[in-house]
């Protein structure tokens, strides 16, 4: 089965994007597909190359990096959560102005339309949040 | 409609202003008219707040995006299902709630509320018959 992946809430704050994370990882072991991974709301904070969790505890970007680079896994970043939010890839920061950009290279950053496309194109939709 | 046209609900469970899911759902609500699917909201629970009329939020300071309702019905969004049990165990009533109106192309452009007031059970049987279902 097609799966895209809603996330809407920040990392460590809530279960969310954990949860998301497992499901993706027991999905693809199961040989279904995840078509894509959206992160909207404050889900957009899971993208930040700048976080540092203590050593005994899960890098969540990182993980989702890591998975993204075995499955090549299509990560998207809502983009106007993201400016709401202060979250920047180098070619908008500089695109806005901005000094400093924070988007881990492993997320694209778009559109809402590609969260309506992945509804489209993926047999299930699945939100991962409140 | 083809084949490919999915059916689309966007239910929203929260008051518009507490919190941004409110408004970040509506935005994603007006980009899915871009797509040329059957697209319908639902107001549950806390939700039935976010299409009350006269809002104002001066006093808290938060942008006050009510107006944007208005706009569905240009869309081609004239589905908004309101839950009955919400509302009333709210105090609320339809006249509550704004005229949200869209005008209907098959019938003279005549123009027709979008609000539908649904029970329940109700809701929960247009929940099942979606493809898509998104809740915040």
């Amino acid at each position: 089965m097609k799966f895209t992946l809603l996330i809407n809430e920040g990392p460590y704050q809530h279960q969310a994007s954990d949860t998301a994370y497992q499901f993706a990882k027991a999905a693809i072991a199961k040989g279904h597909e995840i078509y894509r991974v959206f992160f909207y709301n404050d889900g957009v904070n899971n993208a930040t190359r700048l976080a540092i969790p203590p050593q005994d505890d899960r890098n969540i970007t990182e993980n989702w990096a890591a998975l993204a680079k075995e499955h090549d896994l299509d990560m998207v970043v809502c983009i106007a959560a993201a400016q709401r939010r202060g979250m920047l890839d180098a070619d908008e920061a500089e695109r806005q102005g901005k000094d400093a950009h924070n988007i881990h290279p492993a997320f694209r950053i778009s559109g809402l339309g590609q969260l309506v496309e992945g509804g489209i194109q993926s047999d299930r939709l699945l939100t991962f949040g409140d | 409609m083809s084949d490919d046209v999915k059916k689309f609900m966007f239910v929203n469970t929260k008051a518009p202003y507490g919190t941004v899911y409110a408004l970040e759902s509506l935005e994603v609500v007006l980009i899915s008219a871009a797509f040329d699917q059957d697209v319908s909201l639902a107001f549950c629970d806390d939700g039935v707040f976010q299409i009350t009329k006269n809002q104002n939020t001066e006093g808290s300071g938060m942008k006050n995006f009510s107006p944007a309702y208005k706009a569905l019905g240009d869309y081609d969004i004239n589905k908004l299902y309101v839950e009955k049990e919400s509302l009333e165990e709210r105090g609320l009533t339809l006249d509550n709630l704004m005229d949200l109106t869209y005008e209907d192309e098959d019938d003279d452009w005549a123009e027709k509320p979008s609000i539908k007031l649904v029970t329940r059970a109700e809701l929960a049987d247009l929940m099942d018959q979606q493809d898509v279902v998104i809740s915040s």
